[in-house]
């Protein structure tokens, strides 16, 4: 593949500054069981390059499905006139500076390739499992899904950067849905498909699945007879499962230094943070430290250079709550003058790469989880997201989760259902009152983060352990 | 990409042994993207592709495949012939299914709509000037889609469109937004002009001092737009009848309790305008007009063929994930120039953002205010307000609290572009609520 990428480069006749060719062959296969029986068996390959081109200053470009050395010579040309035509309104005149030359490989860790698990056997524990989640009639529909996804990237430019990763990435989820009378509830194995990471099929181990089968189940069931979220302003436990949720809406976006620069105005929305908050701001507490980590082993969103060639590096976003670094790749950080981090990517070889997350982490304290629960005198605890929307400035949100706990004079108590919290994201941060150690710390990502024009849906990663929030808003269903 | 489609199809459904169904499904674009930021270009450029979808079904058992086609015959067949045999090796390890529906020829189709739109070199210089002197950010995406679908019972149908459409916000230096969509097939560069300078005389409205709203509960206008945010939300965990039966829908309600919305609320699928095609990816035609809410009772819900099977229902040929892809909100008789003395004191919302349930069995949707939303008092707009959640149900949004429906039906184009350009729209007028609640 380098090779013939190498050879479609050296075709290409344009007089541009810089050319780049990204190259993207993604196998995606999804197995999907629903109530014991086949849904979906599902194989979809998109195999396309996008061509690039810097001309007096502007990017333009080509996404082709047209990979010969004919069509990416036209694709070339068209990319050259796209960008020549811009240059003369260019939002900022760039050089190959913002390509930096990257060469190296990475590659998804995990122990069994998909070659050694049929898609008979992967049915036929999903059917297995889908047994075990209808626990009794009360369980009304059932879900057992798998998608894995084999990516394999090839980057070359003409000032010198050629390097490949090849991503093996699964997404696992349970779902049961109980009903009794009018009562109606869902429970998933983390909700938004929140096990998601890099790892091979040792992912599939059956008893874990059964065992995971059944406790979903069982909650699911419970969940039809607890009483409705109460109502009130208390506090707040997370898992690490809504913690993704929250890290990703009230950190994630709002950090994306396009966002902050205007980019995604008409669509995703601003933020309430600016450039010149960086350094400045008081974002949470003491406690608080965000990392930007797309080297974590196994985590979703890991990789070796982001889709500019900027290499991939570990850093605090916000450390000790003070605000330090924004999400922004080359062409951000060139732009704005604040440090970033190697975020700069596209979806597929058919979009362009902006600012986007990537492994962003909740770093570990020092509390048990049972010193956090027994803190709390009126509480709630919550896992699992299922409900989420959050303002264009990333102030105001409201997540709803499925499966909550009431959490009376420091112990865990009744199961409650339709736990929801509402708040704004500056203030919600700053009443961060106990973070969890390692043993709560838990590793999930999810592949639908949407964001950009034309639109792309990416995939991230967030880890973070339990945490305890003070004083939020907390209520219940219709 | 019609003829090669054409052409795999024939030569594969040729070759399909004793006892395989297929059925072949294309969706691709020819498309323009400039991305702006404060009136200048951000991003530029052209994607092509398209996507062949396979649907295999043998021996009671069935499984899908897709494939990107470069646009080459030979190499494309070549690929298709892969993908059809790797789904042959697959598919005799899967368990039977029994809710296969076996592909039928129920009648063929083909439609393609040419425009006078602007080539890909006309494009910035007909766009950038006249932004000049404002904040303008948004995305311009042209050029043509195409749909098609066949199937070895022998049936065809075909649909391509070409379109443009500048999806826009201005700014104002208080940050405050008006948005627009100037959207069509044949462009008019006078037309275009217009809308953007009457766009700037919107923005000027944002001027007025902006007012802070408390939480409680508002008697509301909300625009066309902001109606079409709500019925989008009837395409996710809502009219789907699988959904429905799973207990995953905000609809339930109305079909086990009872549950009814106002009779001033009415909603159909409608086709007519031909601009989505009525063939869904298994070839199916929908009804030209099928009546989903008819004056406030859920006449119908979407009901795919796999759907009928497993329940045993009726079929009216949705879409697998049982989606609106036409829907129309009947008028009421509410005048545009009478809407401001109507409202009276309240809110009026042209836009929402960033939706979702928040209680989907019990119809509650959350989500904010967006763009030019006032307070109005007396019948004069007083200013802009802040941004506001809400978080309130269908059954009192379009039940109880629904006082009064528009005369105005306006298009709100798609403009998203997930998975491609898409089609369609959603056709709806703007509403009256007595109360919408607002809660941070």
């Amino acid at each position: 593949m380098t090779q013939q990428l190498h050879n479609l480069l050296n075709a290409v006749d344009v007089p541009a500054d810089w050319i780049g060719l990204r190259e993207v062959d993604e196998r995606t296969t999804v197995r999907f069981i629903r109530d014991g029986h086949p849904q979906s068996n599902t194989r979809v390959k998109t195999h396309g390059i996008m061509v690039e081109v810097l001309v007096d200053g502007q990017f333009g470009y080509v996404g082709t499905n047209d990979i010969s050395e004919k069509g990416i010579q036209v694709a070339a040309k068209k990319a050259y006139q796209q960008a020549k035509l811009a240059a003369k309104y260019a939002i900022h005149a760039f050089t190959d500076e913002a390509r930096p030359k990257a060469i190296g490989e990475y590659k998804s860790p995990y122990k069994k390739t998909f070659d050694e698990s049929s898609p008979g056997t992967l049915n036929e524990l999903m059917v297995k499992a889908s047994k075990v989640l209808k626990i009794s009639d009360k369980v009304i529909s059932t879900n057992a899904f798998a998608q894995i996804v084999d990516s394999k990237h090839r980057f070359i430019s003409l000032n010198g950067s050629d390097f490949s990763q090849d991503f093996l990435m699964v997404t696992f989820d349970l779902v049961a849905t109980a009903q009794n009378g009018t009562n109606i509830n869902t429970r998933s194995a983390g909700g938004l498909r929140g096990l998601s990471r890099q790892i091979g099929a040792e992912l599939f181990d059956e008893q874990w699945i059964l065992r995971k089968a059944k406790e979903i189940g069982e909650q699911a069931v419970e969940l039809t007879t607890a009483e409705e979220c109460p109502t009130g302003t208390m506090d707040l436990v997370l898992a690490p499962d809504q913690m993704m949720l929250q890290i990703h809406e009230s950190v994630g976006h709002a950090l994306e230094i396009d966002r902050i620069l205007g980019d995604e105005r008409n669509y995703a929305g601003w933020s309430f943070v600016k450039l010149d908050d960086f350094g400045k701001l008081q974002y949470g507490s003491k406690l608080m430290n965000a990392t930007y980590d797309p080297t974590y082993t196994g985590q979703f969103a890991s990789f070796g250079f982001d889709d500019g060639g900027l290499k991939a590096d570990k850093e605090y976003l916000i450390k000790e709550g003070l605000l330090m670094r924004g999400l922004g790749g080359k062409e951000s950080q060139i732009r704005s003058g604040v440090p970033g981090v190697a975020n700069f990517r596209a979806s597929s070889w058919n979009r362009a790469p902006i600012d986007r997350m990537g492994n962003i982490n909740l770093e570990p304290g020092d509390s048990t989880f049972d010193e956090i629960i027994s803190s709390v005198k009126k509480g709630v605890y919550m896992e699992s997201n299922r409900s989420w929307s959050i303002d264009d400035y990333r102030n105001k949100f409201q997540f709803g989760c499925e499966y909550g706990k009431l959490i009376e004079n420091g112990k865990l108590t009744k199961t409650v259902r339709n736990p929801n919290y509402r708040a704004i994201s500056n203030p919600f941060w700053k009443s961060l009152a106990m973070i969890g150690n390692h043993d709560t710390f838990k590793m999930y990502g999810t592949p639908y983060c949407g964001k950009g024009e034309p639109n792309q849906t990416i995939r991230v990663g967030h880890a973070s352990p339990v945490c305890l929030f003070k004083d939020v808003a907390i209520f219940g269903g219709a | 990409m019609e003829q090669i489609f054409n052409k795999i199809s024939d030569r594969l459904y040729s070759n399909l042994k004793t006892g395989e169904h297929l059925t072949l499904s294309l969706d691709g674009e020819n498309s323009q993207f400039i991305r702006v930021n404060n009136a200048k270009i951000r991003q530029t450029g052209l994607v092509n592709n398209a996507d062949l979808a396979f649907d295999l079904i043998y021996n009671n058992r069935n499984c899908q495949g897709q494939i990107t086609l470069s646009g080459d015959y030979d190499n494309d067949y070549k690929r298709a012939v892969e993908e059809l045999n790797c789904l042959r090796a697959e598919i005799v390890q899967l368990p039977e299914d029994p809710f296969i529906v076996l592909p039928e020829n129920t009648g063929s189709s083909r439609a393609s709509k040419s425009a006078n739109g602007l080539k890909t070199d006309q494009t910035v210089d007909s766009l950038l000037p006249i932004m000049a002197g404002v904040d303008l950010v948004g995305i311009w995406s042209s050029g043509r889609i195409f749909s098609g679908s066949s199937n070895s019972a022998g049936q065809k149908h075909w649909f391509d469109t070409e379109t443009y459409s500048l999806d826009f916000s201005l700014v104002n230096k208080d940050h405050k937004m008006v948005k627009g969509t100037f959207a069509g097939s044949d462009w008019n560069q006078s037309k275009y002009e217009a809308y953007i300078k009457d766009a700037k005389i919107k923005l000027e409205l944002m001027n007025k001092k902006p007012v802070k709203m408390k939480p409680g509960k508002y008697r509301t206008w909300f625009e066309s737009k902001a109606v079409s945010n709500f019925l989008s939300m009837f395409s996710y965990q809502g009219l789907s009848e699988a959904n429905i039966r799973q207990g995953n829908s905000a609809f339930i309600k109305m079909r086990n309790e009872g549950k009814k919305l106002s009779s001033l609320f009415s909603l159909n699928e409608d086709f007519r305008s031909g601009l989505v095609p009525r063939f869904n990816e298994r070839g199916e035609i929908a009804p030209e007009v099928l009546s989903i809410i008819e004056k406030g009772n859920l006449a119908n819900t979407m009901v795919s063929s796999r759907t009928a099977k497993e329940y045993k229902v009726k079929s009216n040929n949705a879409s697998g994930d049982e989606v609106l892809r036409a829907p129309q909100m009947a008028i009421g008789s509410l005048a545009d120039e009478n809407v401001l003395k109507k409202l009276g004191t309240g809110l009026f919302i042209s836009n929402l953002h960033y939706l979702n349930w928040s209680d989907n069995i019990g119809g509650r949707i959350t989500g904010l205010t967006r763009y030019a939303c006032f307070w109005v008092e007396n019948g004069e707009i007083v200013g802009p307000i802040e941004t506001m959640r809400f978080d309130d149900t269908i059954y009192n949004l379009f039940g109880d609290k629904l006082e009064a429906v528009g005369d105005n039906i306006k298009i709100n184009p798609e403009v998203e572009t997930y998975f491609g350009r898409q089609y369609g729209n959603i056709t709806c007028p703007g509403m009256l609520v007595k109360s919408f609640e607002l809660t941070l």
